[in-house]
């Protein structure tokens, strides 16, 4: 790898920038410079400088999900944002909190944790794949989830989801610094504002293409006084779909409900999540594991939550649907894992409709790929062609409107990334387009790496 | 822009009048409105200090309607503006006299509820209350919960972010959009989302909620469903300062209990409603707090319980609680008249929609009395504690030379006080026309122009809902500072300053 010297214009815009080594590439692409802000101001200052000088730049925080989406088509410059790891503000009282985007989540949980709450976040965490006895950066500086802005940026969420949402759903303010350097805020700190746009919203999930996440303000929710996990081994894939379905029909307020098959041939485990006061709890699971079968268990099974980190080297496809498609969405899965000579394991939110299945790395480019195309036809012409209900299907067909579901490679080895499309057919591509263009019209920011080669 | 075009534009009016046979061939003749009586009509929305009666309204039936009418105006470079059931309360659906009024009320299908999957396909004008009646059967409801809900579209709701009296506990109409079919504000008919909440790419769905009408308009809506909790309960407790009342809001909320409501009446509001609904809140109250838990049965009985022992040990001198429909209905009752109530004490009003960080209530609301005593100025006040969104109600008599100048001045003070306590202008009202000339104080020019950034990728020719939300429009991709001409908006007539 080449060394670059730093440009004196970046080395004037930040206390700390360096030539990038090779630990420092984005799936596979080296850049030449890391730059790591200290604050609002050096971040700023380091985008104008990267305008200045025609760099392309991705944001980086812990690393932990920089394998997520597609290589960059150019990456001049790494934005490290770890050395602005700030709690700005906890206000208790309020249940709300501001930090700097380079906080890592267990950080952030640790401090909360200290009065009594939590930010309903819980995007699994990849295994750790560093070599034994060389503890990972991330495990280094207690952000082995994540850190707020990796977490923000990729719209990561885990089995909360389904009664807290996405990061999205969480966040109610952010600051974020354009591709020129211009520092922008949305929202506040304040639950409930509806003043000007919400670029929250925007910035939530999109991959560092428009910009740099400084910033974020989130609403929290108290840490629940007990919780319970209702498990239980389901036949196959309908009967699976009936728990789950019973589960979120019921009165007992389930915090999350997922769903883990680790092989085609093995049975479905379902697991209920119940939190909140340790008597409404205990009745709640009682009556959960009644309406079920199974038990309930205070500590959650070993499979809860690893979605993702099943393939931490291999890849990992999200497949988002309505809920009441599940047994199809499963067989679906079954039929091009088969066709595909694959045998994916297959866990998630079932109940909120997102589910994820990992393909280990030694199964072949082609194969993936092949798996990847037939699940996204057998998806997406199932969810036209079977509408939920008879006048549902003309809905989504009158405008020449997305299917009902997606099928999305979050990260792959780079053979499979060359093979597939990983992001599939994108709803308002050219609106998106149309935001990246007056976000980043230079498209210096992540270029290539999200939906629609944006 | 043709010849012909560029004479129509010439006479006031003309312009808009030649879009009559194009609108007539799309909607139908009942379809267009002409006469000026019926126009006037329209002048306002929940807002009436702002009136301007459209140059015509168009009333489509159908999303490819909605897209033509659009696109027409789109062609001829006139601006247009979309309505629902028009209560609004910033003026957000306020017409403009050289522009096109898309009323969307004549949608109003429930297209289809999928109650395994909690989703419900609706049309723009359907009402808010009406997905919860269809939604019923299932065990279900739709959780942003607006006092209009009765009347108010869910299309107004998606353009405003509604929230309402539970969002405390269920979220914002944000939280429970999951796809939005639109037609851009060049004519073009396309989803958002597709309805799972986890669609590729950017969450347009989100960025397009809460961005009153600017950025084009809803023809379809896929929206969330709620399981209909268990069990509820009511609770309302009477205290004899707001300041015991607000102590016990900050108690009940670090207790660790979320409920689905927390509304506070001052006592000039408590008098109000009792004018009005004869609600026969506790005598002599200096504030009373409605307090409604919902869930599994058993822990919103061991909610209501902790609830009532909070209430007693700030100070409540009369809990009622309420387990049935009518005797919610009861407690409810004064809160939900307050606003239209205090016109029994007052001839006119301003409804303020200010937000404060929750533990700063108790400073705002003394605040709020002070400026009161010293402008002579009544100030009733009626808001959701839970989230500190203040209505303070600020009363003036019309008829009364200056009173209404003087009224306002209070009204822009409590919004100075809600900002400087790092708050918010509104919380559900929306900026529409009535705060724009806020949004300087509470957003920098940076914040202003990035946010500016979204209306230009759908909106470049700034004739979506114009002169909302934004003091200054943002001419779309120009470089900042570096204007050499007057702005095209204003040199078009199209907007007044810049």
């Amino acid at each position: 790898m080449t060394t670059h010297a730093v440009p004196g214009v970046l080395a004037r815009a930040c206390s700390e920038v360096r030539s990038a080594g090779p630990d420092d590439a984005v799936a596979g692409v080296a850049p030449r410079y890391v730059a790591r802000p200290a604050d609002l101001a050096e971040a700023s200052a380091v985008m104008r400088a990267a305008a200045a000088e025609g760099l392309a730049a991705v944001p980086r925080g812990a690393g932990t999900r920089l394998a997520w989406g597609g290589p960059p088509t150019r990456c001049d410059l790494v934005i490290d944002t770890r050395r602005m790891n700030r709690v700005l503000e906890h206000a208790a009282g309020d249940q709300v909190v501001r930090v700097q985007a380079g906080v890592g989540l267990d950080q952030l949980a640790a401090v909360l944790a200290g009065a009594g709450q939590r930010l309903a976040l819980d995007p699994p965490a990849p295994a750790p794949h560093t070599p034994p006895g060389s503890p990972s950066p991330a495990a280094r500086n207690g952000s082995g989830a994540g850190t707020v802005g990796g977490v923000l940026a990729t719209g990561a969420a885990g089995p909360l989801r389904l009664r807290y949402g996405t990061p999205r759903d969480l966040a109610i303010g952010i600051t974020v610094v354009r591709a020129d350097g211009t520092v922008a805020s949305s929202g506040g700190k304040v639950v409930k504002n509806v003043a000007g746009y919400d670029l929250g919203k925007l910035f939530a999930g999109s991959y560092g293409t428009l910009g740099l996440i400084v910033e974020a303000a989130f609403r929290l929710h108290p840490l629940p006084g007990a919780v319970s996990f209702v498990t239980l081994d389901c036949a196959d894939a309908a009967a699976a779909h009936a728990a789950i379905a019973a589960a979120a029909d019921s009165a007992l307020a389930p915090s999350a409900a997922e769903i883990d098959r680790p092989s085609r041939r093995a049975p479905v485990r379902v697991g209920v999540l119940l939190e909140g006061d340790p008597d409404g709890v205990a009745e709640r699971a009682a009556r959960m594991t009644e309406l079920l079968g199974g038990s309930g268990t205070s500590a959650p099974p070993d499979w809860w939550g690893r979605a993702a980190a099943a393939a931490a080297d291999g890849t990992v496809i999200r497949i988002a649907f309505w809920a009441a498609a599940l047994t199809k969405v499963l067989r679906a899965v079954d039929t091009a894992a088969s066709t595909a000579g694959l045998d994916p394991a297959v866990s998630g939110s079932a109940a909120a409709g997102v589910i994820y299945a990992a393909v280990d790395e030694r199964a072949a480019p082609g194969a993936v790929s092949e798996f990847v195309l037939s699940l996204r036809a057998a998806v997406n012409g199932e969810a036209a062609a079977g509408p939920a209900s008879p006048a549902s299907g003309s809905a989504f067909t009158a405008a020449g409107s997305p299917s009902r579901a997606s099928v999305v490679v979050l990260h792959a080895p780079s053979d499979v990334r060359d093979a597939v499309d990983l992001w599939g057919p994108v709803p308002s591509l050219g609106l998106m387009r149309a935001v990246k263009d007056q976000f980043d019209p230079d498209h210096r920011m992540a270029p290539g790496r999200f939906a629609g080669g944006i | 822009m043709t010849a012909q075009a560029s004479r129509a534009a010439a006479r006031p009016g003309a312009a808009i009048d030649a879009l009559v046979p194009r609108m007539t061939q799309i909607c139908g003749p009942d379809g267009v409105i002409t006469d000026p009586l019926d126009l006037a009509t329209y002048e306002c929305d929940g807002l009436t200090a702002h009136r301007c009666s459209p140059g015509l309204v168009v009333l489509p039936t159908r999303a490819e309607q909605v897209a033509a009418i659009v696109s027409t105006c789109a062609q001829a470079k006139i601006p247009f503006v979309a309505r629902g059931s028009g209560t609004g309360l910033s003026g957000g659906a306020l017409p403009r006299s050289d522009g096109v009024l898309i009323v969307t009320s004549r949608m109003r299908t429930i297209i289809a509820i999928d109650p395994e999957s909690r989703r419900a396909i609706v049309e723009p004008g359907v009402t808010n209350l009406a997905v919860s009646q269809a939604a019923r059967p299932f065990g279900l409801f739709y959780a942003p919960d607006p006092s209009s809900q009765v009347i108010c579209s869910v299309g107004g709701n998606v353009a405003e972010n509604s929230g309402g009296a539970h969002c405390l506990k269920h979220g914002f109409t944000v939280h429970h959009v999951t796809g939005l079919e639109i037609v851009t504000p060049q004519g073009e008919l396309t989803w958002l989302g597709d309805g799972t909440g986890a669609a590729p790419g950017y969450d347009l769905v989100g960025a397009f909620t809460g961005s009153e009408g600017t950025l084009g308009i809803v023809t379809k809506i896929v929206v969330k469903l709620t399981r209909i909790p268990e069990a509820v309960t009511t609770l309302l407790a009477a205290f004899a300062t707001m300041g015991a009342g607000g102590a016990a809001v900050s108690a009940i909320i670090g207790s660790g209990i979320l409920p689905a409501a927390i509304e506070m009446m001052d006592a000039l509001a408590i008098e109000a409603a009792e004018a009005a609904v004869a609600c026969r809140y506790p005598e002599g109250a200096g504030a009373v707090l409605i307090v409604e838990l919902d869930g599994p049965a058993a822990d919103v009985a061991r909610e209501t319980a902790a609830v009532r022992g909070i209430c007693e040990r700030e100070g409540a001198y009369e809990i009622r609680a309420a387990h049935d429909a009518a005797e919610r209905a009861a407690i409810w009752t004064g809160r939900k008249s307050a606003f239209a109530a205090v016109g029994r004490i007052s001839p006119a009003y301003i409804v303020q929609d200010g937000v404060v960080p929750r533990t700063a209530l108790p400073e705002v609301l003394e605040r709020i009395a002070e400026l009161s005593a010293s402008s002579g100025i009544r100030v009733a006040n009626v808001f959701h504690a839970g989230d500190g969104n203040l209505h303070p109600l600020v009363l003036f008599d019309d008829a009364q030379p200056g009173a209404e100048a003087a009224a306002a001045v209070v009204s822009g003070e409590i919004l100075d006080l809600c900002i400087s306590c790092g708050g918010s202008i509104t919380g559900e009202h929306g900026v529409g026309v009535d705060k724009s000339r806020y949004m300087p104080k509470m957003f920098g020019p940076g914040d202003l122009d990035t946010m500016q950034l979204l209306r230009c990728a759908f909106d470049p020719a700034g004739l979506c809902n114009p002169g909302k939300i934004f003091p200054t429009p943002r001419l779309c991709g120009e470089v900042p500072g570096v204007r050499r001409a007057p702005h095209p908006l204003v040199a078009s007539g199209q907007l007044e300053h810049f």
